[in-house]
């Protein structure tokens, strides 16, 4: 009677280990290819130089943070203009000036946003050119 | 080292009075600034003046123009509208200058409102996340990024300037203005004195739009700008200016 009590517990405890650490093996395990940001829109095709208002690796790591500073500024404090680290000027704007290049939403920023999972709200608000709601 | 009660409350007490600091040397990095870009409109306190005797019953083209420029949807529900601009008779306007004898004129009229912009603005003092807030200029703006939806201005505010977005508007707008931003569900919106387009040097779009020239906008801190000029020469009304809100719209009838 009483070892199988303790087999239970310890089936229980088995049981609730695996379901915790769930997300951790399941990861390792199912590998999703990273996903393929696409470049190719008819602003940046057309550009000689190929520069986004940061280097790639900043603009990657940190873009919403970014956003969200230049939100607060534009319109908290009527800063408008951006003045990018190699000192080209540039609006504050996510319609005005990322979406201008980035036309192409769905993708680039939706596919690197699906593939983390991240649940931006910035487009419920600021339009995309072209978009069609689904 | 042990600490006795008497060390204790004298160094709470000490750290206690340092709050005052900002308050007592008011340093210049603590106070708000406003940076505008060189080629912007300016003005120490924008305000506007209305000359609704100028104004036809059925003309709408301030309403029009200002609601295409902001993206203002129309639900076409009275109960859900979203109003930047909208027409209200002489005694909704001007509740105490009304009475029984006044002209068929006044009461006639259909007279246009807006956000007045108050220089002590109710909504922006019960806002409990300063979502909405005043600028050095005087405009009362949004920021619908910290907006939650809690209704709180609808209510301070005695002019119901302000409208809640009970459904997503986007697809109630006919033609969406890609110069400006939509506004989502659960945000309240009003008037912005066309802010984004006086950071553009153009004036208000109702300014504009108005064919009689029957709004004047400017800076009213100014002693020779028009709308100085205008509201010394004539008599002018404030919406329910008793209540202590301080309204910047000025009305010539």
């Amino acid at each position: 009677m009483k070892k199988g009590k303790w087999g239970l517990i310890i089936l229980g405890l088995g049981i609730f280990v695996v379901g915790v650490t769930f997300p951790v093996w399941y990861g390792t395990i199912k590998s999703t290819p990273a996903p393929v940001l696409s470049l190719d829109t008819p602003v940046i095709n057309s550009m000689q130089n190929k520069k986004c208002v940061e280097d790639t690796a900043f603009m990657r790591g940190n873009h919403m943070k970014m956003l969200d500073v230049w939100r607060d500024e534009v319109v908290r404090k009527g800063q408008r203009k951006y003045t990018a680290k190699d000192g080209r000027k540039y609006e504050k704007s996510l319609t005005g000036t990322c979406i201008q290049c980035h036309s192409n939403k769905e993708q680039f920023c939706d596919r690197c946003h699906n593939y983390v999972g991240a649940k931006p709200t910035c487009f419920s608000c600021h339009v995309v050119p072209g978009e069609v709601k689904k | 080292m042990t600490t006795n009660r008497r060390d204790f409350l004298k160094i709470a007490g000490v750290s206690a009075l340092t709050l005052m600091t900002p308050t007592i040397l008011r340093p210049s990095w603590a106070k708000e600034k406003m940076i505008t870009p060189v080629s912007a409109l300016t003005a120490k306190r924008w305000a506007m003046t209305i000359d609704a005797s100028k104004c036809s019953n059925d003309c709408t083209d301030c309403i029009t123009a200002c609601h295409a420029v902001h993206n203002v949807p129309n639900f076409g529900n009275p109960k859900d509208d979203v109003k930047w601009i909208w027409t209200e008779p002489f005694a909704s306007v001007f509740p105490a200058e009304d009475h029984a004898y006044s002209g068929q004129t006044l009461q006639k009229m259909k007279i246009p409102v807006f956000c007045n912009h108050c220089a002590n603005p109710p909504c922006v003092r019960v806002c409990p996340t300063k979502a909405t807030f005043k600028r050095p200029d005087g405009i009362v703006m949004m920021d619908y990024h910290r907006c939650i939806g809690c209704r709180l201005c609808m209510a301070a505010c005695p002019y119901g300037a302000r409208s809640m977005n009970y459904r997503d508007p986007r697809p109630f707008i006919a033609k969406i203005n890609l110069d400006f931003p939509t506004r989502t569900k659960g945000v309240v919106e009003k008037c912005n004195f066309c802010e984004e387009r006086l950071a553009k040097e153009q004036l208000p779009a109702c300014v504009l739009a108005c064919k009689q020239k029957a709004i004047v906008f400017g800076d009213i801190d100014d002693p020779q700008s028009d709308i100085r000029k205008l509201i010394e020469k004539r008599f002018n009304l404030r919406r329910r200016a008793h209540l202590g809100t301080v309204p910047q719209i000025y009305y010539i009838l």
